[in-house]
């Protein structure tokens, strides 16, 4: 009975949340990965277009909440999907015909685009705040829990419950459409294989006649259709506030780097890995220990490694160690 | 004497902004032909070479290809006008399959690609046993094949090979020379840049020996091979 409670407080601190949180990695870091893989430049602004694809999201949710429109018992959110990915996709190519389309004609080095990416990082961190404000906004609706910790306990007559909430299992549901779509679009498809040529060798993929414009075309509209999903399910699973949205790009940096920069696989794998590394780490295990340990040897102290503060550490640390130890990361990606 | 099919004719030109590395170079090829370029390092071979190819600036002298004018056309637009390109280094695409990277040859092609496949297979069997495979993963002889197979995907009319045979055993590169030939048989012109001069010129209907960016000898590759000078100065003896 020990152990099952033990196994039951794991999973619902620890496999759910980080599954939940891993698959909104992995798809922002599959945006920044392609970028790299495609542009050949590591694009700042992918947390600040996140908050961005999500408030256009939060908008079409709010008009269409007040219309009365309703998909109830799954969130309006969803039914606004389209219109946010419509938006973002506008507002990524007129950003790529503003500003990174100039830098691709002068065959600029990859730190000046970067360095411009930041400057759009900067423009669209304040258009966002501008539209909807800096503060919490909160847009779920529908059911809100598949089952709760009370359910559980009933149903199984442990001491410890299990929650699931329905914005995990559509968070998950969703990336692994999502994901399946485009790898078979990649692997499958003549416009999926072109850009994964011009991705592998360039100047060969010129030279077989592949137009660069329209790779970078298809590659924009991908990760607009990729952030925006990944910011409205994770504005659905925590919270929509611009700020947090800007620090997730460190996380799905180092998702990106970890599984390999340029490898769409890796991108998945890393995100998880920093996921789950991230959520344990900062969890206390003293619950778990009890359970698990003889009553005299149960621990005292929260036998947590780090406060939840610190949890970017996480993500920093894991970095810091792939580039020392394996820079091409976990699925040889690109090295820096 | 009617013009070759494919003549760099009397280029001068160099990369970019860059000094002229070509000096009044002349190099040709004829329908069905053979036609090798050698020299020592530093002549200029894969500079002429990219010179047709349209990537570098041509500053004197033309393009022409079936009579028509191509100096100022780029690549790209080359490719459409029955040119393929095998360039030395970075010629196939690593992380794809081998039957990958012959889809990705005949992007520009709209029709059933599937005949010119089956044609690539039969050339080079081996290919069709590692199809699925990574073509990153092949041997050094075999990723020649594929870059080569990628080049037929288009239909080429002329097939330009730079150093084919670098870098692998010279079995395999006697296998390869014997490639090159059937490909030349089925009526597509070949222009290609060796190092081994002797074997190349060996199968070459047409040699051109270039010496600092201009040409120094130019004969049938069996004359070349005869003549004592070129013997002595480029084939060691």
């Amino acid at each position: 009975m020990d152990i099952l409670n033990a196994i039951v407080v794991l999973a619902n601190y620890i496999f759910v949340p980080a599954m939940t949180y891993g698959s909104q990695l992995a798809l922002g870091a599959l945006g920044i990965t392609l970028i790299y893989g495609i542009l050949r430049f590591s694009n700042f602004a992918h947390g600040d277009t996140m908050a961005f694809g999500a408030m256009a999201v939060i908008l079409a949710t709010w008009w269409m909440q007040s219309l009365g429109v309703s998909i109830h018992p799954l969130p309006t959110a969803l039914l606004a999907l389209p219109f946010g990915i419509a938006v973002t996709a506008l507002l990524l190519l007129a950003t790529d015909r503003v500003v990174y389309r100039f830098y691709r004609r002068v065959k600029a080095v990859p730190i000046i685009v970067v360095m411009a990416s930041i400057g759009v990082m900067f423009v669209l961190n304040g258009v966002v705040r501008f539209i909807i404000g800096p503060n919490d906004q909160n847009f779920a609706d529908g059911a809100r829990f598949i089952f709760t910790a009370g359910d559980f306990k009933r149903a199984t007559g442990l001491d410890e419950g299990l929650a699931l909430r329905s914005s995990q299992v559509i968070t998950v549901l969703a990336a692994v459409a999502l994901v399946a779509a485009l790898f078979w679009f990649l692997n499958r498809t003549r416009t999926g294989k072109s850009m994964r040529a011009f991705s592998d060798n360039e100047d060969l993929a010129l030279l077989s006649g592949i137009n660069p414009e329209r790779v970078v075309t298809v590659t924009w509209l991908i990760v607009a259709i990729l952030v925006t999903v990944a910011g409205t399910l994770y504005g659905l699973d925590k919270s929509f506030k611009p700020f947090t949205y800007f620090q997730l790009l460190l996380p799905m940096f180092a998702a990106a780097i970890v599984g390999g920069l340029g490898n769409p696989l890796g991108a998945i794998a890393g995100g998880f890995v920093i996921a789950f590394s991230e959520v344990s780490v900062t969890y206390a295990f003293k619950k778990v220990l009890g359970y698990l340990m003889p009553e005299n040897l149960a621990p005292d102290t929260l036998v947590q490694l780090l406060s939840t503060e610190y949890k970017f550490a996480v993500s920093f640390a894991l970095l810091v160690l792939v580039l020392l130890f394996r820079p091409t990361g976990i699925f040889r990606g690109q090295s820096l | 004497m009617s013009e070759p099919f494919l003549i760099g004719d009397s280029m001068s030109g160099g990369y970019g902004k860059g000094p002229n590395i070509l000096h009044n170079c002349t190099v040709a090829v004829d329908k069905g032909q053979i036609a090798v370029i050698v020299g020592p390092n530093g002549a200029g071979k894969s500079t002429a070479m990219k010179a047709i190819f349209g990537m570098l600036n041509v500053r004197e002298g033309a393009v022409r290809i079936d009579g028509e004018d191509i100096t100022n056309l780029t690549p790209q637009d080359r490719v459409a006008k029955g040119m393929a390109f095998v360039p030395q280094t970075n010629n196939i695409f690593t992380s794809m399959s081998v039957e990958e990277n012959l889809e990705m040859g005949a992007f520009l092609r709209r029709d059933d690609i599937s005949g010119t496949m089956a044609q690539v297979y039969e050339l080079f069997p081996i290919l069709k046993d590692k199809r699925r495979q990574a073509a990153g993963e092949l041997s050094g002889g075999q990723r020649q094949q594929v870059a080569v197979g990628r080049a037929l995907m288009t239909r080429p009319k002329v097939l330009m090979l730079d150093e084919p045979t670098a870098g692998v055993s010279p079995i395999v590169m006697d296998e390869l020379f014997d490639r090159i030939i059937e490909v030349a048989r089925t009526g597509i012109s070949i222009l290609m840049v060796e190092q081994n001069a002797r074997q190349a010129l060996a199968i070459a209907d047409k040699g051109y020996v270039l010496v600092q960016g201009t040409n120094r000898f130019t004969d049938t590759g069996a004359a070349l091979l005869a003549d004592p000078e070129v013997r002595k100065s480029f084939l060691g003896g």
